[in-house]
């Protein structure tokens, strides 16, 4: 049993397209899904290293026994390229600092994720109890996972930004209107930078407790290269902070956005 | 009994693989995955007097066969250093290499002095770093500024002084001959060579600093080539880097000239790529039939 990160050989078990250029990948890694917590992420090869010499950071879905779930979006070349990997993934991971999860401290949880950035929420889902989850999509086309967070948590929400399905709008609409009436203890959230922006202020006005999931390019992944840096406030002075090591989770107090 | 050990300017290094400044921290992190005892040194991140935020992000993104970085020196500053990382890397067998850079050639001489008071093996003075305002590269592109900063360094310390070079000159024989004449005992290159890419979405620079430093395996043929022009004029020992990824490659430099090589970009790709590496020198040695590794300095056969 490893006790941190390293790189393994992870044989391909499955690989499905979910939504258009949105890639589901399980492989075989008991190493890591030992390890693995919500919110961290993985650092993978995407073909010829000589070519394309950076890894791409793509979040832990899900961690079950020996298998290791992510999903990803095809973006540019590394990414596409790893979409055709075939039999074998080089991962190094479990990287990063993960959600705070404490069901004796926060009972009452909710989970706000858009896009792509719903994926890492699962895990995570999985790991609370009696969460409420919004899930953002920009359109019905996009919207994926819905059943795999419908069968771990009963109150699940997909809103779509065009209301093409589900509630009609943002996510964060839903967020909003659940703190004006139910009381919320602690907030998670991962997405694109405006909608984190949004929750962050918020859960700031609201006072209540509220961790973001990052995202920067990185180089890496374990917090020697100073690469991802993200800017954040400690004692009134701010300072750069790295996603891949002090993150990618961060308290939303901490990170300025 | 093969021989993997070098000598640079009095220090003997366990091997010749170093790691480059930047791309390894202060070896804590790749620590995690292997004992740093595999190294010949450790080349640590570049310091500067005071702490330094850095640039703001986004700071990497990658190109065609290599990246480009704009980091911009974020380091805890050279008192720091001393205090709460070099005692760690004491610890291991490899060398410890302190990568200074500075806003003038007073800072450069304020570091020389506290690190020749430390435990740290030798020094490198990075003239070249392509991604702050002040200092930097601008020492390193005019041969006159590389001798009086030679010069002045060298008075400040007791340490061997490693000058790290810039490609990004006209000819990088008259800086490696300028750092000689002001009394370096080594040559370290190429440092990067200054590079940019735009996002023809948005327009705008992939770096926030707009430029920043390409490295990989994209520029290790200018890097071959300056090391090979800078060994014809110098007797000073090179260490050789710009693109290594495998034994091959670093065969392939000291072939050229370099008693050591170092090692950057290759631990992003494959975070064993140290490790690797000088595997893959050795495999080459025992192939061919050679015992000592410095026997491979400079041994390109030209005609």
């Amino acid at each position: 049993m490893i006790m941190s990160y390293d790189v393994f050989k992870c044989k391909l078990i499955s690989k499905k397209e979910i939504a258009p250029n949105i890639i589901d990948v399980t492989v075989k890694s008991p190493e890591i899904a030992a390890l693995a917590k919500p919110g961290q992420f993985l650092h993978i090869k995407c073909g010829d290293e000589i070519a394309m010499p950076l890894r791409r950071p793509i979040s832990i879905c899900d961690a079950e026994g020996d298998k290791l779930r992510f999903i990803f979006e095809i973006k540019g070349r590394g990414t596409k390229s790893l979409a055709f990997i075939e039999d074998e993934l080089d991962i190094l991971g479990p990287l990063g600092n993960p959600f705070t999860v404490s069901n004796e401290t926060f009972q009452n949880p909710v989970v706000i994720g858009g896009g792509i950035g719903t994926y890492p929420l699962y895990k995570l889902t999985k790991a609370l109890e009696n969460p409420t989850v919004y899930l953002g999509f920009r359109s019905k086309a996009q919207v994926t996972l819905e059943e795999d967070f419908r069968s771990v948590c009963k109150d699940v929400t997909v809103a779509t930004d065009d209301g093409s399905y589900g509630y009609n709008g943002y996510a964060i609409e839903l967020l909003k209107e659940k703190i004006k009436k139910d009381p919320v203890d602690i907030i998670y959230a991962c997405g694109p930078t405006p909608m984190l922006r949004a929750v962050k202020q918020v859960a700031e006005e609201a006072g209540i407790r509220c961790q973001l999931s990052l995202e920067q390019r990185m180089g890496c992944g374990i917090g020697a290269c100073l690469t991802c840096s993200c800017e954040t406030k400690h004692d009134g002075t701010w300072k750069f902070m790295r996603v891949c090591k002090n993150g990618p989770v961060f308290w939303s107090t901490e990170v300025v956005l | 009994m093969m021989n993997m050990k070098v000598n640079i300017a009095g220090v003997e290094l366990n091997n010749p693989i170093i790691t480059a400044s930047g791309s390894y921290g202060f070896g804590r992190e790749y620590g995690e995955l292997y004992s740093l005892n595999e190294l010949g040194a450790i080349c640590v991140k570049g310091l500067t007097l005071a702490p330094r935020a850095g640039n703001p992000p986004p700071r990497i993104t990658e190109t065609y066969g290599g990246i480009l970085n704009s980091v911009g020196l974020q380091n805890p500053g050279v008192d720091a250093f001393i205090k709460y990382e070099l005692p760690e890397l004491k610890q291991y067998t490899c060398k410890v290499i302190a990568n200074i850079a500075g806003n003038t050639v007073e800072d450069y001489c304020q570091m020389a002095e506290k690190l020749s008071d430390s435990d740290v093996d030798m020094l490198e003075m990075n003239i070249s770093c392509p991604n702050v305002k002040e200092g930097g590269v601008a020492f390193g592109t005019n041969a006159n500024t590389i001798l009086h900063i030679t010069q002045e360094v060298k008075k400040h310390t007791n340490k061997p002084l490693i000058v790290k070079l810039s490609p990004n000159v006209t000819d990088i024989t008259e800086m490696a001959k300028a750092a000689e004449q002001g009394g370096a005992d080594a040559l370290s290159l190429i440092n990067t060579l200054l590079g940019m890419a735009i996002d023809i979405k948005t327009r705008r620079p992939i770096l926030a600093n707009a430029t920043g430093g390409l490295s990989g395996p994209a520029v290790k043929p200018v890097a071959v080539r300056m090391v090979y022009q800078v060994a014809q004029v110098t007797n000073l020992p090179i260490i050789g880097m710009g693109g290594i990824t495998t034994g091959e490659d670093a065969v392939e430099f000291m072939l050229a000239g370099s008693c050591a090589v170092a090692v950057g970009t290759a631990n992003f790709m494959n975070p064993y790529a140290c490790v690797d590496i000088k595997k893959g020198i050795i495999d080459y040695m025992e192939q061919n039939k050679i015992d000592d590794v410095g026997d491979l300095v400079g041994k390109v056969i030209i005609k």
